[in-house]
């Protein structure tokens, strides 16, 4: 099959407008706004950095 | 007074360097033959990709380095591999090409009596027709290829901001592609910039991959615990695809790809396309095409490298079917069976076979991500294999002692969704062991206590440290021992 035979395919539009059931967008969970809002939280994101470190370095040490 | 040969100059080969270099001082030498004058922060090459950094940010001169080290320095690619030497040359050496400007073009033979081949990928976009920077799709592989695709992408910005809607397709090329992950990185960049630069409105995201399903990054997915559930990282990555609103396309191996069409092929056996304005997609990759000698002469390429042109080491690589894979199947010295004092890391050495599990089209056609082991993986095995030479240059060993396989490894990874100091995202990783080992673990194949996965602006402060960390460890400062792999 070539392109030609094909012919150039419709734009699919925009994610917004598909978000509707039975397309694949609408199955996944979604973050609700305050979680969100936690992934840049800077005073909660600071505790998750200092966890993030040593989860990593409890990796490193297991090598 | 022996050599250490390393042949390839990237994360993998300078971590063998320095840590060998370290190790041996002055007693015996250690050279490198690396193609490139400069060192590059591959990972940090999505922020050049979308215009965030420049190629000097990511990169550095090698040359000081070595002398400051007193590592000895080829600049130029390796030819042939000749262990058993010739009949003028009774040690095993490598044939090089240099490619420096005053010596360009040139050969000579550099002896040999310990080699690390650490020469990376070829990166191989002649796999498929139009793909690649000369053709119609761009790549963040190197940092050249980085910085034209940021030029591509402020084209495309610049269309939007007159109205014009664009597609933007971002993933893999072929259908044995791996490294999903830095096109995940790259794809969830792109979007945090249009927001940025406030014409997301206009732009239609599409994800496009080999992996049977998201999440797969070619480890198979991974489990963890959160909220309550035991969840596959299909779940939390169609999540974030949705919320950034970005369809995708999986099981998919392109085609071919057109001045602004891709066609591509799914696991169900149809030939369909999908229309661009810009597009990334990463290539598969191959062996660089070394060549390998006996004393007479006669080709052994066959006997030390597999057919895709990555090198033979102390795998298991019979051939099986998925549900007979084992652990023990990765190598764990990276040391080539047939010629003890050679030995592969990084994406050089051959693996045993996939992570992901193997599908095919009907039509035959392979689909599912070849194996990653770039980062930290690579940069451990490179330690380790730095680590057993030395002790065998140095009579401390006759064999190698320490191991790093795959099946007994851990990883952790960060890949970044979007970056800035205040408002960025980066998915943090953790998993153990990288190559699911289904009869320690059942359930999942991993250790839930250390398979992670989180979203957050900490994420992205340490992407940001990892790249400042790394490129100061690789230029031997001070204490950069201290940097762990």
């Amino acid at each position: 099959m070539t392109f030609a035979a094909k012919g150039k395919p419709a734009m699919i539009e925009p994610s917004k407008s598909e978000r509707r059931p039975y397309e694949q967008s609408f199955y996944p969970p979604v973050p609700t706004p305050f979680t969100k809002r936690m992934r840049t939280n800077l005073l909660w994101q600071f505790f998750r950095f200092v966890v993030l470190n040593i989860k990593m370095l409890r990796m490193v040490r297991k090598h | 007074m022996a050599r250490l040969l390393i042949l390839g100059g990237g994360i993998a080969g300078q971590t063998a360097a320095l840590h060998a270099k370290k190790r041996l001082g002055g007693s015996h030498e250690v050279a490198v033959v690396t193609p490139n004058s400069l060192w590059n922060w591959i990972p940090s090459n999505i922020w050049v990709g979308v215009g965030l950094m420049k190629p000097e940010q990511v990169t550095f001169p090698l040359a000081p380095v070595y002398r400051k080290t007193g590592i000895l320095h080829y600049q130029a690619k390796a030819i042939s591999i000749h262990p058993e030497g010739s009949a003028g040359q009774p040690k095993p050496f490598v044939t090089i090409e240099h490619t420096a400007p005053e010596k360009k073009g040139r050969q000579e033979i550099v002896t040999y009596d310990y080699l690390i081949n650490s020469t990376g990928p070829k990166l191989n976009f002649d796999a498929t027709p139009g793909l690649g920077p000369l053709h119609h799709s761009q790549s963040v592989c190197t940092y050249d290829h980085a910085a034209h695709a940021a030029t591509a992408l402020d084209e495309a910005v610049a269309r939007m901001q007159r109205g014009e809607k664009q597609t933007l397709v971002i993933g893999t090329g072929h259908g044995t592609c791996t490294c999903q992950g830095a096109a995940f990185e790259y794809l969830f960049n792109v979007e945090f910039e249009l927001r940025r630069r406030k014409v997301r409105d206009q732009a239609n995201l599409i994800w496009i991959s080999n992996e049977q399903e998201l999440g797969d990054f070619g480890i198979g997915g991974m489990h963890i615990k959160r909220g309550g559930y035991i969840t596959h990282s299909r779940v939390f990555t169609e999540s974030l695809y949705t919320e950034r609103g970005v369809k995708w396309i999986t099981r998919a191996h392109v085609k071919e790809v057109g001045k602004d069409t891709i066609l591509y092929e799914t696991l169900d056996g149809e030939e369909k396309t999908v229309s661009f304005d810009f597009a990334m997609l990463l290539p598969p990759f191959a062996g660089v095409g070394l060549k390998a000698f006996d004393r007479q002469g006669a080709d052994i390429t066959g006997s030390i490298f597999a057919k895709n042109g990555f090198m033979l080491v102390d795998g298991n690589y019979e051939p099986k079917p998925y549900d007979q894979w084992l652990p023990a199947d990765w190598p764990s010295t990276y040391q080539n069976p047939k010629y003890k004092n050679i030995f592969a890391v990084g994406i050089a050495f051959a693996p045993p076979h996939a992570i992901s599990k193997p599908m095919t089209s009907p039509n035959g056609t392979p689909i599912f991500p070849a194996p990653p082991r770039t980062g930290m993986p690579s940069g451990v095995m490179a330690r380790q294999a730095a680590f057993n030479i030395t002790d065998m240059m140095e009579g401390r060993s006759e064999v190698p002692t320490r191991q790093a396989s795959l099946a007994k490894m851990g990883a952790a990874c960060i890949a970044s969704a979007g970056s800035s100091f205040l408002k960025g995202t980066a998915v943090a990783m953790t998993m153990y062991p990288i190559v699911p080992d289904f009869q320690t673990y059942p359930e999942t194949g991993r250790m839930l206590r250390y398979t992670t996965g989180e979203i957050g602006l900490a994420g992205h402060w340490i992407k940001h440290l990892l790249h400042f960390g790394f490129i100061y460890k690789a230029k031997a400062n001070p204490f950069w021992r201290l940097v762990p792999e």
